[in-house]
């Protein structure tokens, strides 16, 4: 929990140029891992009549996203169901790993980049898909005013959705930090009244408890509403291209 | 002398950062109204059609991350301003 960036773990030297690794990717992976396991452990031993919890709940998780898909997108686009569900997961649960004192995954801007980068993929696969090719450039300029506004458009809707979950997820931690550095402060000025010198190896009572209510509100529920957020922007926006 | 007067300079751009980290964030104020109205909006919609719960509780999330988006932005210029120091370069050495 600091105000800084991601740290880097590891330098790997390929020729000249240097790969860095950092907390985020090591992180990333460490969700992406977790998600496999725990997408291998729900989707085995499936039985017709479920009678395991275990099963249900992958049902109801699994019939959440397909009717979520079918509310705003219509019927038969389906396909995008596991691409959304797999993005819900990823930001969901990257942002809760702050609860273990993790660094969360959105609060890396390049993450979140790389998330609304393929959500603009997909616009612009769905929007060619529907129109055409030519059709999408020629949808730029249907009103021949709007053209630069519409081009401009192409751009900042990536931008603004990697912004909006970058900004949201960082804010939470920054503040998260900032509170933690005030607790510190408190309990120094708590050992001084009652006139103990300060180290740090003594208890720093004011940091018990406190911080979790910050994280449930930042981490669990922060996390919980940007990754809806976040993928019904995207299914907003694929609507939008596909009806053109 | 040369250096104490860097040192100034450097001191006056930190502090003139920190000020504008401050009043970037004044743009929280406008979102903040924006919000509280959409929430209005929404609990007055479930209020006189119970039916629509769900649809208003959406898009009324929808509805306030977009709303937000100015306030992010500020909180980006702010985040730049004090932890990216753009304009300590500009200095020279």
């Amino acid at each position: 929990m600091s105000v800084e960036g991601p740290r880097i773990v590891l330098k790997i030297l390929i020729g000249d140029y240097t790969l860095y690794v950092t907390e985020t990717i090591v992180n990333s992976f460490i969700v992406v891992a977790l998600l496999s396991l725990l997408a291998v452990w729900l989707g085995s031993g499936l039985k017709k009549n479920p009678d395991s919890k275990k099963q249900a709940f992958a049902e109801m998780f699994v019939s959440f996203m397909n009717k979520l898909t079918d509310e705003n997108l219509g019927a038969g686009c389906r396909i995008y169901a596991p691409y959304l569900a797999g993005l819900f997961l990823f930001i969901f649960i990257g942002a809760i790993i702050g609860l273990v004192g993790l660094r969360g995954i959105p609060s890396d801007i390049s993450v979140t980049a790389t998330l609304a980068l393929m959500t603009a993929c997909m616009i612009f696969y769905n929007s060619v898909k529907s129109n055409t090719f030519v059709g999408h450039f020629k949808g730029l300029a249907s009103p021949p005013f709007m053209l630069a506004l519409n081009i401009l458009g192409e751009f900042t809707t990536p931008a603004s959705m990697a912004i909006r979950l970058f900004g949201n997820v960082s804010s939470g931690s920054i503040i998260t930090a900032l509170i933690y550095a005030a607790l510190t402060g408190a309990s120094v000025a708590v050992y001084k009244l009652l006139g103990m010198a300060f180290d740090t190896y003594y208890f720093n009572i004011f940091q018990v408890g406190v911080p979790a209510v910050l994280s449930i509100y930042f981490d669990l529920f922060a996390g919980c509403v940007q990754a809806y957020v976040f993928i019904n922007l995207t299914m907003a926006y694929i609507r939008n291209a596909g009806s053109d | 002398m040369e250096n104490e007067a860097l040192l100034n300079a450097q001191a006056t751009v930190l502090a003139a950062q920190a000020i504008g980290a401050g009043i970037a964030l004044v743009a929280g104020i406008g979102p903040g109204f924006g919000e509280g109205y959409i929430v209005s909006q929404a609990i007055e919609t479930v209020g006189r059609q119970p039916e629509a719960r769900s649809f208003a509780t959406s898009t009324m999330f929808i509805g306030c991350a977009i709303t937000e988006t100015p306030a992010i932005y500020s909180l980006l210029v702010a985040l730049i301003l004090l932890f990216a120091n753009p304009f300590l370069g500009l200095l020279g050495s």
